[in-house]
């Protein structure tokens, strides 16, 4: 049988409403864009400006410190090998981007997350609408995306950032609900505000959850390298881009393993950096 | 003695309208037909008790009683359905955010039956924390927090975690935090529940000797009768949310006030909980140091005993002179002097019969009940102390 001939137009809205946002909302759009790209800008000029043996000394304590020594001569070896490929400049792209995008996921990721824990109310709004934005596939919204900031990095930040978001809002949300119930009553049996329960034991006992949420939040953001490529940002993403759209096999293979070189070491030193945060502080359970 | 909180017809119904319930329960519904018929949990019911400063008040019943939900009545972490608590006259149940932040961070503090500590904090920390909160300087709120780890016991622990202590040394910690804030009243929910028989033995000695020393007003809650009866000065007793009985353990233990109470105290040690006062009886006869043997021998005649004790005028116990000594003595022409045995058996009245068995069980006389000066009080007979120990079936 034939599906009855209904037609709802919820697109129709949608695009209505981002028209309406791209009238109304032009100056804090053009606030966006400027921020975003002066923070990209500098964290590339200023990677680029380290000269290359530093950079690599500065991999290799990373891993040494947070993993092992081994792990510092791999990471620094796999970076060297990115520069081999002659890919630096890419790379460094491609980090101020991510970068960027994960520090302006913490800045609005944290906070939501802190909300969420305290008021039921407001966790029961935002998690659709963090389901939604991690199944929706990113192409979608990076149509809009593309209306309000000229193609570039920016867009891909954007995209990025709803993309990578959701899991360090969740993660600071369950640290801080999964808090040991004896913990916070022996806290407001002493007297505290809100404010003090929140800073001297709500966060540094969810803290590790969070780290974990950051790690997963900074992995997401490197995901999306090479979607944000296509929205005109620069790096490995668009190298392998390039190749796709050559067919070459070699260029593809060598942006691509660049990509996954610097994810193990993302992920591996963070990961490090949580663990640290573990000892004494994890929620005791 | 003051009184330092007042429980004036408090309950507390757990529940989307807990008012509603009260009703019911006042037709005589129980905890549990109002649980299926309502969803409603009664917590506490018509709760009424004076605690009085400094004294050890302990709330026992079995789980699911009620204990919990009404200890946290005191510091608000439940705020009663109905009824009033004053805490120096004043009711707390009426206090705004702003006067029960003060209460809490002055007047009362809490020990938790899974120490509650903050893992992300050292034990120093962990102490500072109640001053940190009401912002008591750095430097001042180290000094308490060091004297008071000191008061329990942990000197030396100030840097490590909570994770690197044993159980009875976290409770240490947890002891030590609300005693560094100063409270009037110390709250303990089962404190010493999760800790090793050992350990827990150790803390409630330890425990008494702290307050022998701060004279704090505690409420202490446990589920453990003979522990109850070791630290409690008074006792309530609680079943299924009410109070049924308030009390010393030796009231308790005398009286039960119902079928309850008495099937809970049948398997209490009882020679943990009597005193050698309870079982004490003042002797008929005495004789004096200045007596003669004859006056001594009269008095044993006329009494049917075969000792008796000799005291000076004081009444300070000097000895004891048995009727055979007595008899010989005479013919010899001696005095008391000569034939007094000065090797007694002593006890303080407030000894546990526990401690007086041995004693009982190793002397022919009966044991000698003095005071601090040695003045005779009174005397416990061999029968007694082994008489004491069999339950008492109802008088
Ligand atoms: N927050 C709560 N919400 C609903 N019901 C509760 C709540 N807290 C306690 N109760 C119920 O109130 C009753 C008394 O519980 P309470 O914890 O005071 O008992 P307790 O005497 O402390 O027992 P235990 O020895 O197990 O600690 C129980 O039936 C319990 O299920
Ligand atoms: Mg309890």
């Amino acid at each position: 049988m034939d599906f009855p001939d209904i037609t709802t137009t919820i697109g129709d809205y949608v695009k209505a409403f981002i028209d309406f946002l791209d009238e109304n909302l032009e100056p804090f759009f053009d606030f966006i864009f400027l921020i975003s790209s002066r923070s990209i800008n500098g964290f590339e000029q200023f990677l680029l400006y380290i000269p290359w043996w530093v950079f690599l000394l500065l991999i290799f304590l990373l891993g040494w410190r947070f993993k092992s020594p081994f792990s510092g001569v791999l990471y620094a070896a796999f970076i060297f090998l990115v520069g081999t490929f002659g890919m630096w400049e890419e790379m460094m792209t491609t980090l101020s981007i991510v970068l960027v995008s994960v520090l302006a996921s913490l800045i609005i990721g944290i906070p939501t997350g802190i909300l969420m824990a305290l008021s039921k109310g407001f966790s029961v709004v935002m998690r659709p609408i963090l389901d939604a934005m991690q199944t929706m596939p990113s192409f979608v919204y990076l149509i809009p995306v593309i209306f309000f900031f000229p193609i570039g990095n920016i867009p891909a930040v954007i995209a990025t950032i709803i993309y990578a978001v959701p899991p360090v809002i969740r993660l600071t949300e369950l640290g801080i609900r999964n808090v040991d119930q004896e913990v916070i009553e022996s806290a407001e049996s002493f007297g505290s505000s809100r404010m003090q329960m929140l800073v001297k034991v709500q966060l540094p006992q969810a803290l590790s959850t969070i780290m974990a949420g950051i790690n997963q939040t900074t992995m997401m953001a490197l995901a999306m390298a090479v979607i944000g490529s296509m929205v005109g940002a620069e790096g490995l993403g668009k190298q392998v881009l390039i190749a796709i759209n050559h067919i070459d096999i070699s260029l593809g293979f060598e942006a691509g393993i660049s990509i996954v070189f610097l994810a193990i070491i993302i992920d591996r030193v963070t990961a490090g950096i949580a663990e640290r945060f573990q000892a004494h502080r994890g929620n005791v359970s | 003695m003051t009184t330092k909180i007042k429980v004036d017809h408090v309950s507390k119904i757990f529940g989307p309208k807990p008012k509603t319930v009260i009703p019911m329960i006042e037709d005589g519904m129980s905890k549990d037909e109002i649980l299926e018929k309502t969803g409603h949990t009664v917590g506490v019911y018509d709760a009424s008790f004076d605690i009085q400063e400094g004294e050890i008040f302990v709330i026992m019943g079995l789980s699911g009683s009620g204990k919990s939900t009404l200890i946290r009545c005191f510091n608000l972490l439940n705020k009663p359905t109905t009824g009033a608590i004053y805490v120096d006259d004043e009711n707390i149940v009426e206090y705004n955010t702003q006067a029960l932040k003060q209460f809490r961070q002055n007047k009362i503090a809490m020990v938790f039956q899974h120490f509650g500590l903050f893992s992300h904090r050292t034990v120093l920390g962990n102490v500072e924390y109640g001053l940190e909160i009401r912002g008591v300087p750095k430097e001042e709120r180290e000094k308490i927090a060091r004297e008071n780890l000191e008061v329990v016991g942990l000197k030396g622990w100030e840097d490590k975690y909570p994770d690197e202590l044993s159980g009875g040394m976290q409770q240490r910690v947890g002891l030590a935090r609300a005693l560094a804030n100063d409270p009037d009243i110390l709250l303990m929910d089962e404190p010493f529940s999760a800790l090793d028989p050992l350990i827990r033995r150790e803390m409630q000695l330890e425990l008494l000797d702290i307050q022998e020393r701060l004279k704090k007003t505690i409420v202490f809650i446990t589920h453990d009768i003979n522990e109850a009866f070791k630290i409690g000065d008074r006792v309530a007793v609680m079943k299924d949310g009410k109070v049924v009985q308030v009390g010393t353990p030796e009231e308790i233990l005398e009286k039960p006030a119902n079928d309850y109470i008495s099937e809970f105290i049948k398997d209490i040690d009882r020679s943990k909980v009597l005193q050698a006062e309870s079982i004490m009886i003042k002797p008929n006869a005495l004789v004096s140091l200045k007596d003669g043997l004859k006056v001594a021998v009269k008095e044993m005649e006329e009494n049917g005993l075969s000792s008796v004790f000799v005291v000076d005028r004081q009444r300070h116990l000097q000895g004891i002179v048995t009727i055979d000594d007595a008899i010989n003595g005479i013919k010899q022409k001696k005095t008391i002097q000569d034939v007094i045995k000065p090797d007694v058996s002593v006890a303080d009245r407030s000894e546990y019969i526990q401690d007086l068995i041995p004693k009982a069980l190793e002397s022919r006389f009966p044991i000698a009940v003095v005071n601090d000066d040695n003045r005779l009080e009174g005397i416990i007979l061999r029968v007694h102390v082994l008489s004491s120990l069999a339950a008492e079936d109802t008088d």
